[in-house]
C-alpha cells in the first residue's frame, strides 16, 4: 500500500490556508443530516466534539468514564506552548515549528509541525475566550515559563493544573453542546470494535459498562480520540483506565499503526516504591525551570542530601549541556538519569533516583514565589513520599508517559482507513520520536478545535455515503464475534489474574522495549511476549459475569490487547537500527553517548500493516522529506 | 500492619446492600489507600470472589473519579487529599476503617461503592460555561484581569467534581460544587455578561436533581479535597440576588 501524506503543494506558510480554501464545505442545513461519531471525550475528543456539535452536525460522543471531565488530559501539569511571543524573547511559528521538529529527532512530517504551530497562537485565545484561568502577571496580561528543549519562554499555564483548567474549558463548552442537543453524550462506553461497511469506517461496537450490554452505533464518520498506550508497561504515569483498545482494534480492522516503538519516558518522576505500586506520578517539566538536578560525585554515596558539601555535588545536566543546562529535553535527561544510576551515582534507598534540589531558587526567590509556581506539586511530592521538598531534594526518576507512535494519519487526520479520523495522542502525527513538554494539550487541542472540524467535513462534502443502520450484517457479525470473546474469556477459568499477568508484561517491555534497547534483548522480548499472550489466553481467571459491572473483564480485554501492540513495539524497535529521539538503540549511539539517526536509511515513518499474523506484520514507509529544515545531530550543548 | 475492613457492599441500585469485614495483613504504611484495596480485590479475586467495585483512575488527585466515605469522612482522614493521594501511613496497626460510597439521594449507587454523579453532569451541562463559539475570539491579551482576581477564579476552578461535597452535607447540598464554578466563571470579565442566566438555571437544576440546601454547616469545605472555600457559596447567593434584584 502507498501511503499517500496527502500534504498540500505550496510554500510552508501556505499550504494550510489554502487547503483550508480547497475543501469542500457542508452547507449548514445540511450538517445536521450527518451524523459522527467521536469516541473519548479527553482534550481531542471533547473540543472535536463540541466544535462539530457547534457547527450542526449530529454528533454521538462515547466515552468509557461517568463525564468527560475524568479524562486523563485532566492530569497533565506543566503547560501548553505557543508562539506567541508574549515575552518578547525571539519567539516565532517559525521558531516554534523548527523546535518541534528537532525535539522530535526529525522523524515528524514539516507539514504538519508547521500546521500545530501556526494554530498554536488561537488555542490560547480560544481557551482564554472560555475562562480558563491561567497565570497572569501584577498586570494582568498572561504569564509564560520555559519548558524543555527551547530556549524562549512560550509555555502558558494554570499552576501545576493546565490539563485540567484546558479539559474543563473543553469540557464545559462540550456541555452547552449537549444541552443544546447538538452531542449526544454516552457514558460509561468502552469502544470494543470498529465497523466497516463498503471498507469505509462506519460504526463502533461498545460495551455498556454499567449494565454490560454490547451495543452498536452507526455514523457517517468515526474519530477516535483515545490516547496514548503507555499503559503497555504496567506502570506509567497514565491513569489506570488509559488504554489502547480502540485504536488496536481499528488497527486489527486495517489502520496502519506508525512508530509504535516511540515512547516517551519522562524524567522527572516519583521512583517506585513497591510491589504493590499501581501507578506513578509525574512531578512536572516545569519544576526543571527552578529546580537543580544533582547527584553525588562518589559513588554508592550514602549520606543524606544535606550532609553532601557543594564541591561534591555532579550537576550532570548542567556540565554535559551548558546551553540548555537542566531544560534538555526529555529523552535526553532521562537518558542520562539512567546511566548514572546505572553506573552507581542514584541515590536513595533504592539507589534508583536522581535529586533535583530547589534549595538554590529558594534562596533567590523565597518560599512564597515556589510555592505560588509549584505549591501543589510540591504537596503531592509530599503526600506520597511523606518528604517535605522545601527542606529535602526531591529524588525522581524516569518513568513512561506518552507515546509519540499511534495510528497512521495523514495531513487531514485521516487513517487508513477511509472515514477513520483519530486525533491527539491516538494518533502519530506531530512529535516525531520525541515530544517536547507542554506539546501534548497544544496538539490535542490543535486537532480537536482547529484541524478536524475542517477535514471531517471535507469528508463528508466529498463522499458519497449510503445508509447504513446498525441492523446491517456488518454490526450484528461483529456483535456476535465479541459477545464469543467475552465467553471465551471466562469459560478459560486459570489460575493467574489479569493484573498478574500485565505486571509480567510491564516487566519485559521496561527492561527490554523501555529506555535502552538492542538486538538481544528485543528479540527476547519479542518471544517472551508471545508466550505471555499464549500464557494469558490459557490461565487467565475472570470472577463474575459479563451482565454486570466488572472491572476485571474490563481489564482483561484491554491486557489482551496490550499484549499483542507489546509485540509490535519490540518489531518496530528492532527493525529501526538507529537511535532517535526516545528510541535508543544501544548499537547505534556517539562517543558521547547521544542518539546517532541513521537518515539515509530510517527517515520514515515505520506504518505497520495488521496482517492477521502477529508474526508477519507487514511494514510500509512513508518517506520523509525536509525542505524547510536541515536535519543535524540534535545539539543541546 | 495489620487492619480491619468494613466494606459497603451492594450488588447494584435496586439490592439491598449491607458492611462486610475484611482481615488485611501485610499493609505497608507506603501504600495509597486505592493499592491497599488492590491488594484485596487482587485476592478476593484469588478466592473466586467479586472484587470491591470502586470508580478510580488517575490517582493523584484530580480526575475526580475516586471518592468514599472512610470513617465518615468523605476520602477519609486526610486533609486537601482526594482517596487516591490517602496513604496508609495516616491509619495505625489493627485499625478498624468503615468504608462506604458517597450518600446521597441524587447520587444513586450502581454497584459496591461506585456511584452514579451525572446529576452533576446535567447542572453543567445547564450554564457551567462561557458561551463562546470556536474560532473567532480576540487575541488572548486583550482582555486584562487582575492578578488577584485570575488568582480567585483559579482557586474555583480547581474543583475536581468529585462529590465529596454532597457527601459530607448534612443536607446533601452540591451548593460547593456549583458555587465554585458560578464564581470562577463571575470573577472572569468574559463569565461577567452571562452571570444573571448562570445562576438561575444551575440552581434551579441543582434543586430539580433533588440536592439538599445549605444550611451553613461548612462540612463541604472541611472535606474537600481541594479545599475550595465556603466563601464561593457566599458568592453564589450574592449572584442569584443580584439576578432577581438587576
Amino acid at each position: 500500500m502507498i501511503l499517500n501524506s496527502k500534504i498540500p503543494e505550496g510554500p510552508i506558510e501556505k499550504k494550510w490556508s489554502q487547503h483550508k480554501f480547497e475543501m469542500k464545505l457542508v452547507n449548514p442545513s445540511n450538517r445536521r443530516k450527518h451524523s459522527i461519531i467521536v469516541v473519548g471525550t479527553g482534550l481531542a475528543g471533547a473540543s472535536v466534539a463540541a466544535s462539530l456539535g457547534e457547527m450542526g452536525y449530529d454528533v454521538l460522543a462515547f466515552s468509557y468514564h461517568e463525564s468527560p471531565r475524568r479524562a486523563h488530559s485532566i492530569a497533565a501539569q506543566g503547560g501548553i506552548n505557543a508562539a506567541k511571543n508574549y515575552a518578547n524573547d525571539g519567539d516565532s511559528v517559525n521558531r516554534l515549528f523548527y523546535d518541534t521538529l528537532k525535539g522530535g529527532d526529525y522523524r515528524a512530517r514539516e507539514g504538519n509541525v508547521f500546521r500545530l504551530a501556526e494554530v498554536s497562537d488561537s488555542i490560547i485565545d480560544q481557551c482564554v475566550a472560555q475562562g480558563v484561568p491561567f497565570a497572569r502577571d501584577y498586570a494582568g496580561y498572561l504569564d509564560n515559563r520555559s519548558f524543555g528543549g527551547a530556549q524562549v519562554s512560550r509555555t502558558f499555564y494554570a499552576r501545576g493544573q493546565t490539563g485540567q483548567q484546558l479539559l474543563l474549558g473543553a469540557y464545559s463548552a462540550l456541555c452547552r453542546q449537549i444541552e443544546n442537543k447538538n452531542v449526544k453524550f454516552f457514558e460509561r462506553r468502552e469502544m470494543l470494535d470498529l465497523v466497516l461497511v463498503n471498507n469505509k469506517a462506519r460504526g463502533i461496537i461498545v460495551r455498556n459498562l454499567k449494565t454490560g450490554a454490547i451495543e452498536s452505533y452507526s455514523a457517517d464518520t468515526v474519530i477516535l480520540a483515545t490516547g496514548g498506550y503507555s499503559n503497555v508497561f504496567y506502570l506509567s504515569t497514565n491513569a489506570k483506565a488509559s488504554n489502547a483498545t480502540a485504536i488496536w482494534r481499528a488497527h486489527k480492522k486495517g489502520a496502519h499503526f506508525a512508530n509504535p516503538c516511540f515512547t516517551q519516558i519522562h524524567p522527572t518522576c516519583i521512583p517506585v516504591g513497591g510491589d504493590y505500586q499501581s501507578k506513578l506520578t509525574l512531578m512536572s517539566e516545569s519544576l526543571r525551570n527552578d529546580g537543580r538536578i544533582w547527584i553525588p560525585k562518589k559513588a554508592g554515596d550514602t549520606r543524606l542530601a544535606k550532609d553532601i558539601p557543594e564541591g561534591e555535588r555532579d550537576y550532570y545536566l548542567e556540565r554535559l549541556y551548558p546551553s540548555f543546562g537542566n531544560l534538555v529535553p526529555r529523552d535526553v535527561a532521562s537518558r542520562r538519569a539512567k546511566e548514572m544510576c546505572d553506573k552507581g551515582f542514584g541515590v536513595g534507598e533504592s539507589k534508583m533516583a536522581v535529586y533535583l534540589d530547589f534549595s538554590d531558587a529558594l534562596n533567590r526567590l523565597g518560599k512564597n514565589v515556589i510555592s505560588e509556581r509549584y505549591g501543589n506539586l510540591f504537596n503531592m511530592y509530599k503526600q506520597i513520599t511523606d518528604e517535605n521538598p522545601y527542606e529535602t531534594p526531591m529524588r525522581i526518576y524516569p518513568a513512561v508517559h506518552y507515546t509519540m507512535g499511534g495510528l497512521w494519519v495523514d495531513y487531514n487526520l485521516m487513517s487508513t482507513v477511509p472515514g477513520l479520523f483519530v486525533l491527539g495522542e491516538a494518533n502519530f502525527s506531530d512529535h516525531g520520536a520525541n515530544r517536547l513538554g507542554a506539546s501534548a494539550l497544544m496538539q490535542g487541542l490543535a486537532d480537536g478545535y482547529f484541524v478536524a472540524p475542517y477535514t471531517v467535513g471535507n469528508y463528508l462534502a466529498s463522499e458519497k455515503l449510503e445508509k447504513v443502520t446498525t441492523d446491517n450484517k456488518e454490526f450484528t457479525e461483529a456483535k456476535e464475534n465479541l459477545k464469543l470473546n467475552v465467553e471465551k474469556l471466562f469459560s478459560i477459568k486459570g489460575k493467574k489474574t489479569v493484573t498478574e499477568i500485565h505486571r509480567e508484561l510491564g516487566k519485559i517491555m521496561w527492561n527490554k522495549v523501555g529506555m535502552g534497547r538492542n538486538k538481544k534483548g528485543l528479540l527476547e522480548a519479542i518471544t517472551e511476549i508471545s508466550k505471555l499472550r499464549e500464557e494469558f489466553w490459557q490461565n487467565v481467571y475472570l470472577p463474575g459475569n459479563a451482565n454486570d459491572v466488572n472491572a476485571e473483564l474490563e481489564n482483561a480485554g484491554r491486557v489482551a490487547d496490550f499484549l499483542e501492540l507489546g509485540e509490535l513495539m519490540a518489531r518496530d524497535a528492532l527493525h529501526r537500527e538507529e537511535s532517535c529521539g526516545g528510541h535508543f538503540r544501544e548499537e547505534y549511539q556517539t562517543e558521547e553517548g547521544e542518539a546517532k539517526r541513521n537518515d539515509k536509511k530510517f527517515a520514515y515513518v515505520a506504518a505497520w500493516e495488521f496482517t492477521g499474523k502477529f508474526e508477519q506484520p507487514k511494514l510500509n514507509r512513508e518517506q520523509l522529506t525536509f525542505e524547510y529544515v536541515k536535519p543535524s545531530q540534535r545539539s543541546y550543548k | 500492619m495489620k487492619i480491619f475492613l468494613r466494606v459497603w457492599r451492594q450488588k447494584n441500585q435496586n439490592e439491598k446492600g449491607n458492611f462486610i469485614s475484611y482481615e488485611v495483613d501485610d499493609v505497608s504504611t507506603h501504600m495509597s489507600f486505592l493499592e491497599m484495596l488492590d491488594v484485596v480485590n487482587e485476592k478476593l479475586v484469588k478466592r473466586g470472589e467479586d472484587p470491591i467495585a470502586f470508580d478510580h483512575d488517575c490517582r493523584e488527585g484530580i480526575c475526580g473519579s475516586c471518592g468514599m466515605m472512610i470513617n465518615g469522612f468523605a476520602h477519609g482522614p486526610g486533609k486537601g487529599v482526594a482517596t487516591c493521594q490517602l496513604h496508609m501511613r495516616s491509619f495505625s496497626d489493627g485499625d478498624v476503617i468503615v468504608v462506604e460510597p458517597f450518600r446521597a439521594k441524587s447520587f444513586p449507587i450502581i454497584k459496591d461503592l461506585m456511584i452514579d454523579r451525572s446529576s452533576m453532569d446535567r447542572i453543567m451541562n445547564s450554564g457551567g460555561y462561557i458561551s463562546v463559539k470556536t474560532g473567532g475570539v480576540v487575541d488572548a491579551n486583550s482582555v486584562l484581569i487582575s492578578k488577584p482576581d485570575s488568582d480567585e477564579a483559579f482557586d474555583a476552578a480547581a474543583c475536581i467534581g468529585c462529590g465529596a461535597c454532597v457527601a459530607a452535607c448534612p443536607n446533601s447540598s452540591a451548593m460547593l460544587f456549583v458555587s465554585a464554578k458560578i464564581s470562577h466563571l463571575a470573577l472572569l470579565p468574559q463569565g461577567k455578561i452571562e452571570r444573571k442566566e448562570r445562576v438561575e438555571n444551575m440552581l434551579a437544576q441543582m434543586d430539580d436533581e433533588m440536592f439538599g440546601a445549605c444550611s451553613n454547616t461548612y462540612a463541604c469545605e472541611a472535606q474537600c479535597p481541594k479545599e475550595i472555600s465556603v466563601k464561593n457559596i457566599a458568592r453564589l447567593n450574592r449572584e442569584f440576588i443580584l439576578s432577581k434584584v438587576c
